[in-house]
Formats: C-alpha cells, structure tokens, sequence
C-alpha cells in the first residue's frame, strides 16, 4: 500500500512538472506564470523602541524573565461588519497568549496597559535616509495605523505601524524594482513555545523600530527574489543606520504563479533560502490547481460536497501499536471520510511533502491539535512522518464504519472532545479549498526550502487609524536635512565595483558588510588599490570568518594597514598576516611578522637564488612536470615565502620568467 | 449644519475648495513630493489645517501638505457607511434576566476606521453580535439612559440613574449592571451605594481600560464578569466590576464605597482601598472573599434616596495653601466641603480664620486622608484638636472621593449640621470600617526579592 502511495507521489510530481531549484531554467518559471514581491522588515539602530523609552535591542533568554502576562485575543468587528477572515481563524483557535516580560526591557507599554509615548524621532531620521535611498515620495504627514494580529505576538492585538514614503525603486543586476511603500513599524514578541491551547512570547524584541519595504511582483524568477532582497540589504546597511545579526533583518515572500493565489511566506531568516522556497511555493500551488481541475470534474455538484465522520470505539484500537502513543486519556478518535478524494491525499505538494499534509498543518494551527495529529487511508513514510501508518485490513475496517465508496479516502484523528468540532470544521473547510484551487494564506518557512500552513492571509479589513497617536507632519526642511547626509546610491556603488574590477562573487561580503565607505578610505589613505584591499575583506577575510562576527573592529585593520605601510613592506603580506591577526586578534603586528617567517631581503638577493634553483629543477622534473609554466611554478613556490612583503610577487615572477627566458634563448 | 469637508477648515478647506475636491473622493493628488493616490477622508477637528488625509489602497492613511498640492484630480467616489450587525440576543430559559443600562462609555463599540469615530455597540443585538457569550450567561436587555463622558456625569445623571434602577427593580429584574467610563466610576458607585439602599440585587458598574475596537480589550471579559456578578451572585451591593490582575484571568468586585481607580492606564486600575473586594468572578463563578455582604433577596423592594445638592466641593490640601481657596468656596455659597487633609487629617495654620469663618457661616466641614489608605485621627496632633475645636469633623476611613459624594447626598436631605453629621458618620454600605483589616493595605514594592519572586509566580 505504502509504495502504492508514494508511487503516486511521484507521478503527480511528474505531472506537475517540477524539478530541482538548480535544474530549473527561466522557461520553468515564465511557463508557471511565477510573481514574486517582497515585504522586508529591518530593525533600525536606535538606543529605545518606537513607542516608549525602554532600550531596543536587549535579548533575554526565554527562560529569564521578571513576570508572565494573560491575554486573550479577540476579533473586533470589520468595517463591513464582519470579522477578518485571519480574526475569526485565530478566534477559533482559543489561545491562551503568555507573555514573558523583563523589566530590563520592557514596561507598561509593552503589556499594553498604558498608551503609546510620542514616536521616537531618531527612528524617524534613521528611516528617512534610507526611505530617500529608495527614492521614495515622502508623505506630508504619519498617520500612526493600527495593524490587527490576533496571533498574540503583539500584546494590544494590532501593530502600530505609519507610511513614510511611497513608489520607490532600487536595482537589481538586471533591472529596477519598484518599491509599493515603505512604513515606519514596531517589532513584534519572539515566540518560546505553541503547544495546544497555550502560545508564549518573550516581550523583549517587542516594540523595537523596524522599517518595512514593501516591493511590486516584479520579480519574475526565484533569484531575483533573493537579488531583490539583497539590494534592499546593500542599502540598508549602507546607511550605517540599522541593526545586523540574527533576526535583524526578516523578509516575508509572497509567491503567485497563473491561476493560483497570493501566498505569503513570512519570516524568512535568510535571504539564501528565499530561491528554493519561492520554487517550491510556485509547485504547491501548481499541483492545488491540478487538483482543483480533478476534483470539479469528479464532482458534478461541489456545492453538496461534505465530509462525513464517526467516533470509533477507542477500545478496538488503543492497543493498536501506531495509535496508542497518540491516545490520551479522554481523547477520542474519530474517522473522517472524504468522498471523491481518492489519489488526493498523496498527491505531490512539496519535497517530501504530501496534501494530506496541508490538513495535518491546519489541525495544528487552527485546532490546536499537536503532530502527528492524524492517519490516512494514503500513508507515505517520509522521514519525519515516522513509522506510523495502518494495515489495508485496519482501513477496510474504517471503511465499513464510515461506509465509504471505492473511489474515496479517510482520515482518522485523534483529539480531546472539545477540539473534535473545530478539527472536522477544519478538515472539511480546506478539502473544499481544494476545490477552489489555492486558499490565500500565510506561510512559514522551514530550512529545508518548505513550508507549514501558519494562518488565513489577513484582509485590508485589519487597518485602522490608531486613536492614540496624533499625525506627525513631516516639513521639506526635514526631508532636506535628511538629503545632505545620505550615502552614495546602490546603483553608483555597483558601478564603481566594477569600474575597480572587483570579481563579482566579492560583491556581497563588501555591500551587506557597507565597506565601500572603508575601502574608498583606506584604499586612498595606505596605498593599497581598492580592488586588492576589496580582496582582502571578501576573499581572505570572508573566508576566515565563516557566519562567526568579526573577531575586531575595522580600525584594526586599518592599524594594520598603517603599519605595512610604514615598514614599507609588499601588500602581498597583507593576506598572510590577516590570517594570523584573525587568529590571535591580540598579538602585535611585529610578532604576526615574526610568526610568519618574515626577514627582510632585498631583491638581488632573492634574484641570485633563481638559477641556483633552475639547476635543481633539473634533478626534480623528471618526475612529471608537464605543463609549460611548471618551472616557474616550482620556482616561485620556494621564493614565495622568502619574498613575502619584501618582493612584489608580480616583480619575483617577472624575474623568474625573465631567467627562464634567457636560459632558453641560450640553450 | 451640512459639513461637505468633514473636519476641514482654514487652509485645507480653501485647497480642497479650489480644486472641487470631495470627502471620500478617490483622488489623485500631484505634488511637489510626488504623485498621491486614494480616497479622501474626514479629518479630526483638533489636528491642523495644513494637511489632507488620504486613505492608500492599502489600507493605510498618509496625510498630504496642502502647501505642496499641484493639483488634485477625482477619479471615484466611496463614501462609507457603517452599520454594526446586529443578531437578536437570544432567550434562554432558565436565565437570570439583567439589565444592561448605558450611560455613555462604550463597552463594547468599533471604530469606524475612516473618521477614526468611535461607534459604540449597544442595543442587546449589538452587544450579542460583539460578544455573543453573554447569551450563555443570561438574558439580557439594554437602556440607554444619557450618552456622556464619564467625567461629566454629575448630580442630574446620578439621580436619574438611581430612579431607574428603583424602577428595573420593581418590575423584578435579577441583577443591574451599569455601562460606564471608568475615570468617574467609583464616583457613580459611591452615590448609587447611598441613593440605593438596602438592595434585593446586584447592581454591578463596568467599563473598560482598552476600548474594545481593540483585539486584546478587557471589555468583553469585564461585561461577561459583570453580566455574571448581576446575574448568578448572591450580593445584592452596588459592586465595580473590573480586571482583577492585568491578566485576562478574573475579576474582582470591589464594594462601591470602597473602590477607587488607582492608575491612570493599568487594566486593574480599580483596588478595594482599606478593606478586601467582596469577590472575584469569572464568567461562571463567584468566589466571596467577604462574607459580611447583603445577600440576594426575592422581594422587589429598595429604597431610593435620589438627593444631592450640588454646592458641595473637595479641597485637596497643599502645604502653603492661603486661606482664600476657603473663602472663595465660602463667598461662592458653598454648603460643604470635604478637605484631604495630609496624614492623620492635618492642615497648616495660615487657614485656620478661614475656616473658622466657613464654620461660622454654616459650611459643614469634614477631613479625609489623601494618604487614601487610614482613618482620620486628630486627636494625635495638636493641630487636630485645634481643627476640630474650629468645627471641623473628623470623616473616619471614608475616601475623600466617597465623603464628597455622601456630604453632597447629606446636604440634599437637610441642612440642620447634627443631622448631615449623623448621615456622614453613620456607615453604610461599608464606607465606613469599624478597624482596617491587616490585609487592607498591600501596596507592593517592586524589586524586594520577595515581591519579585511574587510577580514572578503568580499574574499581577
């Protein structure tokens, strides 16, 4: 049975087409009808948060904390008088929200239990520069906006969020992106733990200024996604205005291929994951529109679709040995059939990932029903599916119960009495999605290039002005004085790399870590072209460093800049004693010299040493040297180290291909 | 008066003029910042006249510097109407019947996000449309009986709300529960725990510290407690009914005479001053706390004492206060007035003629503590005794706020001083304590060890 699903799993894949990220070519996505725009939120530097005076930027581990706070979340009434459809959902889900607060650095605005201070103005002057970067048009005056989350990660239950500016762009290698809006918002809480009918948060991160930049769907593959996302970094950070390290930057996707619908995956952590997720996204909602196509033709009337569901007798099955691990005290299980959805379940939705899977992800979230929170009659053991499935024999069993038609699948799940309603509501809302093609909806992601279902995508419904903010006019003086201090733009940066002849691949170290100010600097100031001293940040230093922070500031290597210079030593050293400067970012500069073998020695001496190694080469090269230049390879490979900050090694090599030369014309 | 441009006016008013632009208008506006889309919208009278506020397509508002328009151009017209939905607030049998009475603060409303107006939630179908749990709890019917700030409920609305309730509770209802903000509450339940009198129900006051057109409001949790308190609990006292801890976990009903609001923002803002609360309540349950309460009777009978008289005031005393702050109360006809005096019930003496004069002219004179927490003791200090020789009289553990309240109920009834003495210093409804009970003053201090190990443990 087993490899009767996964076979399918396969098949469906085939017939949707997909194929590896590094397989894909443009014609891939251009078939699909692939859009992709993008929301990055980056933390601003600022001493305080956005909306009251506690320090932005102080981390507490979860588990040290000075009080815990209830809240509840409810949805308030839509302007047409409705719920928002992300309200009701998360309503539904009757979370328990704690919040973890410290008093280092939160207070009672965090908890909400007194109104926001004025915004803070050094946010305000840091986003403008950056705003003006991306040539947006600057409104004449913030309207502090309410944004509804009912997911709990902001205690008030809305993000107090304004526009600074709108319709802007920035480039990309090959083309500009347009820029929709750029907003002015507060951090929200850092999530601990989710477990059933309990969610807590850590308030510390709460509140801290963030800017949003909101994209058009201009990026038509998976790459310029992720190219967009770093050129909204590179100008980021080349205003030296904003926080970098983990998490201070998180760019949410939304993907839409032909015929689907916009989904949002939120919270990517790192731009390099951005390719993969959004390539895959644009498969799940290709496979939901296949089967959308096969559902509506196997069932005349969707409208009288519905899913039909029994208790079993928890006796016959506790000693079952893929259920008893599952079966709480009290809990129930419960059979669901799905009729028509034969084939569904496993069909392909992501790697390793079947559809079935869509309802496992809304039981978690929506039901509060924790995985594994289901079997179905369509089983494939993917790793982290685990080994729990039943026997054709159980489901014929469960078939009888539910008096199940050939050509339809079941589900059995698991639940407290209380959360069976919500859970088969839950169930037979998304099989009827299916008939819809793809639900809108919020996504989160996982490392591995895949995503969970996290909630309903809000409605422009959850806006409102914020009662307790005053408008805060924005005067052209402000704009002005913002304007005189702004950084060189992207655009110039690019080209003036290119203009140093700076490889391409040394682009992003030197842009995400803002070093073009740096290499213009000391480039002028020590005598070292920006091109080679580009190098040493991107290539050695980069190496060196890995995903670690730096284990010194920039002025220490302009200290060692200065000091080459001043014993008039070759840069070529630079490399060699970075490495050894990384590794004990203590030591003194004469020791890294000293440790490094360096004496100095002017060049005759070194040059005299050239024919006395011709003559060894003769002994040494019957043993292979084949290739042309293999001489003043291995004669340069004994003089490298002797020559190191003595002797430009372009110099020694001319004088070694000089010798050979000769030697050859002589012979 | 028909306001085409809601909210404009001076500058804006002259632009959006010039160019026949409308309120709720999709717009495109030139200016010299750039190109600006979107409808609109009415302005709030208090913010300036230089700028338009206009809603993007995203749901955002921007305002645009008039200053800068080069021109404006209407491409659309949305103007927004708002309705809440209202679903019939369903009988269950078996259910206490309460009544809901409004005076103006808004349990349970939404904001119309276009005018930032905020449009209050009231009738029972309303109410069931915003909190639909209430129906679980009882069945409930709803009266709007002035629609004011809190801070400007005074004599005329307390009266009005006594008699209204004398009413309710003739024709039998189980249980009252009064709609109210919460800056004057513990005001409007001292007077409706003199002007109701020996209750056969509960009388219950609630409001909320987050309006509720915000997901995380303690309205609707403060409405099902109170919707509670009225209907299932056996105290027949006028109670506050707010947030016990911040958390949404419980409510605490505090006696009206012993209530006060302590915070200027905190969702517990209210605490039971000198005394414990009568009970915490959830949306299923009471647990008393005190047992020496009026307990819930069958009979439909109160007595409604709806008296005040206005020229009472409250004096909060300052060191260096003139003696002038007196006589212009005295020269003003003042009949009453209730000093917070400092500690034990002290004022200095640059103010001693005008009180001597105030007494002399028939001002009944009564000293509370601003310490809030104590009973006045003047016989400690020689500047009590002098003060009382003077005539002024000692108010006991009564709450300034309360004494004020009582001495403007006292005077409505007589003038003659022994017999407005008598009222005052009679207890009722637990205004006045025979001792402070040792647990009636916890005011915590953060950062002791064991107060942080507390919080830490248990939901402030």
């Amino acid at each position: 049975m087993e490899k009767r699903n996964y076979h399918n799993w396969m098949l469906t894949r085939e017939k949707v087409g997909w194929v590896p990220l590094t397989k894909a070519t443009s014609q891939t996505w251009s078939a699909l009808g692939f859009k992709c725009g993008l929301e990055v939120h980056q933390q601003l530097k600022t001493a305080k948060k956005l909306f009251c005076r506690c320090p932005a930027g102080r981390y507490h581990d979860f588990e040290v904390y000075d009080a815990e706070i209830v809240r509840h979340m409810r949805p308030t009434l839509s302007e047409l008088g409705g719920y928002d459809g992300t309200a009701l959902m998360e309503f539904k889900t009757r979370k328990k929200i704690v919040y973890r607060i410290n008093n280092d650095s939160a207070c009672t605005y965090e908890v909400d239990d007194t109104p926001p201070f004025t915004l803070n103005m050094e946010a305000l002057s840091h986003a403008m520069q950056i705003a003006l970067l991306m040539k947006l048009k600057i409104v004449g005056e913030l309207h502090i906006t309410r944004k509804q989350y009912l997911d709990g990660s902001i205690p008030t239950g809305f993000q107090r969020t304004t526009i600074l500016g709108i319709e802007g762009e920035f480039p990309i290698p090959n083309k500009t992106i347009r820029v929709i809006q750029f907003s002015i918002e507060e951090d929200s809480c850092r999530e601990v733990s989710d477990h059933r009918h309990t969610r807590v948060y850590y308030a510390d991160r709460l509140g801290m200024p963030l800017i949003e930049t909101v994209t058009y769907p201009d990026m038509l593959t998976p790459w310029e996604a992720a190219e967009a996302a770093q050129s909204i970094r590179f100008i980021s950070r080349s205003s030296g205005k904003v926080r970098v390290g983990i998490g201070a930057a998180r760019e949410d996707v939304n993907v839409s291929i032909t015929g689907g619908t916009r989904v949002e995956i939120k919270g990517v952590a790192h731009i390099s994951w951005i390719p993969k997720l959004t390539h895959n996204e644009a498969f799940r909602q290709k496979s939901l529109l296949e089967i959308k196509a096969i559902l509506n033709e196997r069932v005349a009337d969707k409208d009288k679709w519905e899913i039909s569901h029994a208790l079993l007798d928890i006796a016959d099955w506790k000693k079952h040995g893929s259920l008893k691990p599952f079966l709480n005290e009290g809990w129930q299980l419960v059979a669901v059939n799905l009729p028509q959805f034969a084939g569904i379940l496993s069909w392909f939705n992501q790697p390793g990932k079947l559809f079935a899977d869509e309802l496992v992800d809304r039981l978690k979230v929506i039901a509060c029903l924790e995985k594994p929170n289901l079997l179905h009659s369509e089983q494939i053991c993917f790793e982290e599916h685990g080994t729990h499935s039943l026997t054709d024999d159980d489901w014929s069993k469960i078939k009888i119960v539910l008096n199940s038609a050939a050509n339809d699948s079941q589900i059995i799940f698991w639940a407290p009495e209380e959360d069976i309603k919500t859970a088969l509501e839950t169930i037979s809302e998304r099989c009827k999605m299916a008939f819809e093609g793809v639900p809108n909806e919020t996504r989160k992601s996982l490392p591995g290039g895949i995503t969970l279902f996290e909630r309903v995508l809000p409605g422009a419904d959850r806006m409102y002005p914020d009662t307790d903010s005053a408008p805060i006019p924005i005067l052209d003086e402000q704009i002005e004085a913002a304007k005189t201090g702004l950084p060189v733009s992207l655009s110039e940066r690019l080209q003036q790399l290119c203009d140093w002849g700076v490889p391409t691949d040394a682009h992003t170290y030197i842009l995400r870590n803002n070093l073009m100010p740096v290499l213009e600097e000391l480039s002028t100031a020590y005598e070292v072209s920006p091109k080679q001293l580009g190098l040493l940040y991107a290539h050695t230093l980069k190496g060196l460093q890995g995903c670690k922070p730096l284990p010194f500031d920039n002025q220490r290597i302009a200290d060692l800049l200065i000091f080459v210079q001043k014993r008039k030593l070759q840069k070529d050293i630079l490399p060699a004693m970075l490495k050894e400067l990384f590794h004990s970012p203590n030591m003194q500069f004469t020791s890294i010299l000293h440790v490094l073998g360096y004496a100095e020695v002017n060049s005759e001496e070194i040059k005299a040493q050239i024919p006395l190694l011709m003559g060894m080469w003769k002994k040494v090269k019957k043993r292979g040297f084949k290739r042309p230049d293999a001489l003043a390879n291995w004669i340069m490979g004994r003089l490298h180290k002797p020559a190191l900050g003595s002797l430009a090694l372009a110099e020694l090599r001319s004088f070694v291909d000089a010798a050979i030369a000769a030697e050859v014309n002589h012979a | 008066m028909l306001d085409l441009f809601k909210g404009y006016k001076g500058r804006a008013l002259e632009v959006l003029k010039h160019f026949q632009a409308r309120v709720w208008g999709d717009t495109e506006v030139e200016t010299t910042r750039g190109k600006f889309s979107g409808i609109i919208l009415p302005r709030s009278e208090n913010d300036d006249d230089k700028h338009i506020v206009i809603k993007l397509i995203t749901g955002y508002n921007v305002g645009i510097d008039v200053d800068n328009i080069l021109a404006m151009k209407e491409v659309g017209y949305k103007e927004a109407h708002y309705k809440i939905p209202e679903r019939e607030f369903p009988f269950t049998e078996g259910l206490p019947h309460v009544k809901l009475l409004g005076t103006g603060g808004t349990i349970a409303s939404r904001l119309d996000y276009r005018t930032g107006a905020v449009i209050p939630a009231f009738s029972p179908g309303e109410l069931y449309g915003a909190v639909p749990e209430l129906a679980e709890i009882c069945n409930l019917d709803t009266e709007k009986l002035f629609a004011v700030f809190s801070e400007n409920m005074g004599p005329e609305q307390y009266k009005k709300l006594a008699v209204s309730i004398g009413k309710e509770i003739h024709k039998g209802i189980d249980g009252i529960i009064i709609g109210h903000g919460t800056d004057t509450m513990h005001h409007t339940a001292a007077a409706m725990s003199y002007m109701l009198q020996d209750l056969p129900v509960p009388v219950v006051m609630v409001g909320s510290q987050r309006s509720s057109d915000r997901p995380s409001s303690d309205a609707a949790l403060n409405l099902m407690n109170a919707a509670y308190a009225a209907g299932h609990s056996d105290l027949a006292e006028v109670m506050v009914c707010m947030f016990g801890p911040t958390s949404d976990e419980y409510g605490l009903l505090h006696q009206g005479t012993r209530v006060r609001k302590m915070h200027s923002s905190y969702r517990s803002t209210f605490r039971t001053i000198g005394q414990v609360p009568l009970a915490m309540v959830t949306r299923d349950s009471v647990t008393h706390i005190r047992q020496d309460y009026n307990p819930r009777r069958k009979d439909k009978q109160v007595k409604v004492l709806p008296f005040f008289e206005e020229r009472v005031a409250i004096v909060y005393y300052y060191p260096n206060m003139h003696p002038d702050i007196i006589d212009a109360l005295t020269d003003n006809g003042y009949k009453g007035i209730v000093i917070a005096g400092t500690g034990l019930g002290h004022i200095n003496k640059p103010v001693y003629p005008a009180i001597k004069r105030a007494v002399a002219k028939g001002v009944q004179i009564f000293m509370t503590v601003q310490t809030l927490w104590g009973f006045v003791h003047m016989f400690v200090y020689d500047t009590g005794r002098d003060l009382m020789s003077m005539g002024i009289i000692p108010g006991e553990n009564l709450l300034p706020e309360v004494a004020y309240i009582k001495l403007g109920w006292a005077l409505g009834q007589t003038n003659d001083p022994a017999k407005v003495r008598e009222l005052m210093l009679t207890p009722i409804a637990g205004d006045i304590t025979e001792g402070e009970p040792y647990n009636g003053y916890l005011v915590f201090q953060g950062g002791i060890p064991e107060v942080e190990e507390f919080i830490r443990k248990y939901h402030k």
